[in-house]
């Protein structure tokens, strides 16, 4: 039977001012299921510190953290277990493979902490032997951590924290100073990783690409308060408020008005710049509220006027363009943005009045 | 006349049974201080200085009251070994503990707070205990410094001279160690036997902070490593 909210935790931390920084309160709701959790924010949202609540390094001033049925923290009963008795497996910035050891015997040192394989030698010999091979380790198991590149420490701290058999994973910032190609390799890891083990995973990151290549859900921190939490594609979709929609800078977002709305068909119509774009039917909202158009970048596709296609679309004028990673960046006046390929962009040239292709399912109306 | 060498071996029986207390009691003292939160840290960690600042006969006569055969410790002492502490030679083991304790604890706290945190969380995090996390992460990462700081506690625990005549006196051929039998010596105006001595306690000394000043120094062989591995 799948259990629901795994993690369950209520948080309130507070700093008072210090010579040198603002008083700080986070005050979180946060619960989380099996699958891969990612806590998204700038820095100094609080992130970090969420996570070192949940691993009980930092004993919050009130709240309650219940994994599965057993409460790890009670302000009010004054409980607050120890680290080493919450199975919390932990991986740090720079993973903290314990450098006095080698890659084998920092698998080791986890299999004989973890509770089943107490005394079991043979058994603790073969599973950090598994783990080994599994992780492609095993011709590095005699080097010290100082010895490895930056994607084989990764592999070993989290082979290790596997054989200590967590039951939470929590991972802060793993990918940080890492090069693409590296982080590829770690989005790989953990997929199976998530796959293999049927445990909550918490992560925190502040790169969007990491919220997008692994989570299942999303909370989005910003300085110590949950802004919008729910499955990735629900808050990406249909973010809470404007602020937000603008913090992720993820979006195009176009004055509007509502002019239709038909409950019955599921659509709505927003008259945008002077134009009408089709959408799905926004509850709560009615004809003649003023607000944002709010799509996706991704989900837009640039046409020239000759395309025979004329659904969905609106005209804007072509100010600039750049290149990026993934494509070329072009800039339209009120601030849209779209990305097209190069050979896209060859179609393109020349134009200066484009048309921007919405999917209706894709536009979203921010009152 | 032949040099009688029983101060030098009674010194460095002292010195090592003084050093094998600093580094149990000693460690344990530094660890708590570096580690852990509790009241009266403060008043523990001045108690812990004073036998530095006050002059050794001001902390030999506390030690003389203290365990001085009227006092309830020195009873306690004589119950469990059978003779009084005060002038016998396991009293100058206490007073080189004294003499070397405190800044050894000073150090060791200063070496095993600047072991990284993470490294403690993250055995924690793997389920380890707290004492398997102390001898297993803590220790192993502050060995280096730890060390350098026990042979500094021995060549200070030889050279205690104040607090050991204060509480163990000065009987030739049992309580005499060497700074008292230098003493000894010039006072009764046998220079040829002071000046072996105090060659002998300064070659001692120099032979045990050398390689101490290797330890502490970095390695060759880390410096080596982080040149010749690829970055990460």
């Amino acid at each position: 039977m799948a259990q629901q909210n795994i993690v369950d935790a209520r948080v309130v931390k507070r700093f008072p001012a210090a010579r040198d920084s603002q008083p700080f309160e986070l005050n979180v709701h946060f619960r989380a299921a099996d699958g891969a959790t990612i806590l998204f924010g700038p820095s100094g949202a609080g992130k970090t510190l969420l996570l070192n609540c949940l691993a009980g390094f930092t004993r919050p001033d009130e709240g309650r953290i219940l994994l599965h049925d057993q409460l790890l923290f009670d302000a009010a009963t004054h409980i607050h277990l120890a680290p080493q008795k919450r199975r919390c497996g932990y991986i740090f910035q720079d993973h903290a493979l314990f450098p006095h050891m080698t890659v084998r015997e920092n698998l080791r040192f986890a299999a004989s902490a973890a509770p089943r394989e107490k005394g079991r030698a043979l058994n603790r010999h073969r599973r950090v032997h598994d783990l080994l091979d599994a992780f492609e380790l095993a011709d590095l198991a005699a080097r010290k951590p100082a010895q490895l590149s930056g994607g084989q420490k990764q592999r070993a701290a989290l082979a290790r924290i596997l054989l200590s058999e967590p039951r939470l994973l929590l991972l802060d910032e793993p990918t940080r100073g890492l090069d693409l190609r590296l982080r590829r390799a770690f989005y790989g890891v953990m997929r199976e990783t998530r796959a293999r083990l049927e445990i909550p995973i918490v992560m925190v990151t502040h790169d969007l690409d990491e919220c997008f290549e692994l989570a299942d859900s999303v909370y989005l921190l910003d300085n110590g308060r949950v802004l919008q939490s729910g499955p990735r594609e629900a808050v990406f979709a249909r973010p809470a408020s404007l602020d937000i929609a603008r913090s992720l800078g993820i979006y195009n977002l176009l004055p509007a008005t509502i002019a239709a709305l038909d409950p019955g068909r599921h659509t709505s119509r927003l008259a945008v710049l002077g134009q009408e774009i089709e959408g799905p039917y926004f509850p709560g909202h009615f004809i003649g509220d003023a607000g944002f158009l709010c799509v996706r970048q991704s989900e837009i596709r640039v046409r020239t006027a000759e395309t025979r296609s004329h659904h969905n679309r609106l005209s804007l004028r072509l100010e600039n363009w750049s290149m990026s990673s993934s494509g070329i960046r072009l800039l339209f006046d009120h601030d849209a943005v779209a990305t097209v390929s190069e050979s896209e962009f060859e179609a393109l040239r020349g134009e200066n009045r484009l048309y921007l292709e919405i999917p209706p399912s894709a536009v979203y109306f921010i009152a | 006349m032949g040099v009688d060498w029983f101060p030098l071996w009674l010194s460095l029986r002292v010195a090592c049974l003084a050093t094998l207390f600093v580094l149990t009691v000693g460690t344990l003292l530094a660890y708590l201080l570096s580690h852990k939160a509790f009241l009266g840290k403060n008043f523990i960690d001045s108690l812990i200085t004073l036998p530095l600042v006050l002059p050794p006969t001001v902390l030999g006569y506390y030690l003389l009251v203290l365990v001085g055969r009227a006092s309830p410790l020195g009873h306690l002492y004589e119950a469990v070994f059978g003779s009084p502490l005060v002038f016998t030679w396991q009293a100058a083991v206490v007073a080189a503990f004294l003499h070397s304790a405190p800044i050894y604890i000073k150090a060791a706290r200063a070496i095993l707070e600047t072991v990284d945190y993470r490294y403690e969380w993250a055995a924690h995090s793997l389920g380890a205990s707290e004492w398997r996390t102390f001898w297993r992460v803590t220790l192993p990462l502050a060995w280096r410094g730890l060390s350098s700081l026990a042979t500094l506690s021995f060549a200070r625990s030889l050279g205690d001279f104040g607090v050991t005549i204060m509480v163990a006196g000065n009987i030739p051929g049992r309580t005499q160690t060497l700074s008292v039998a230098i003493y000894d010596a010039v006072e009764s105006g046998n220079g040829r036997l002071a000046r072996i001595l105090v060659l002998v306690v300064s070659c001692a000394a120099l032979a045990l902070l050398w390689p101490g000043a290797r330890l502490s120094a970095p390695s060759e062989r880390l410096a080596r490593g982080s040149r010749t591995h690829p970055p990460a």
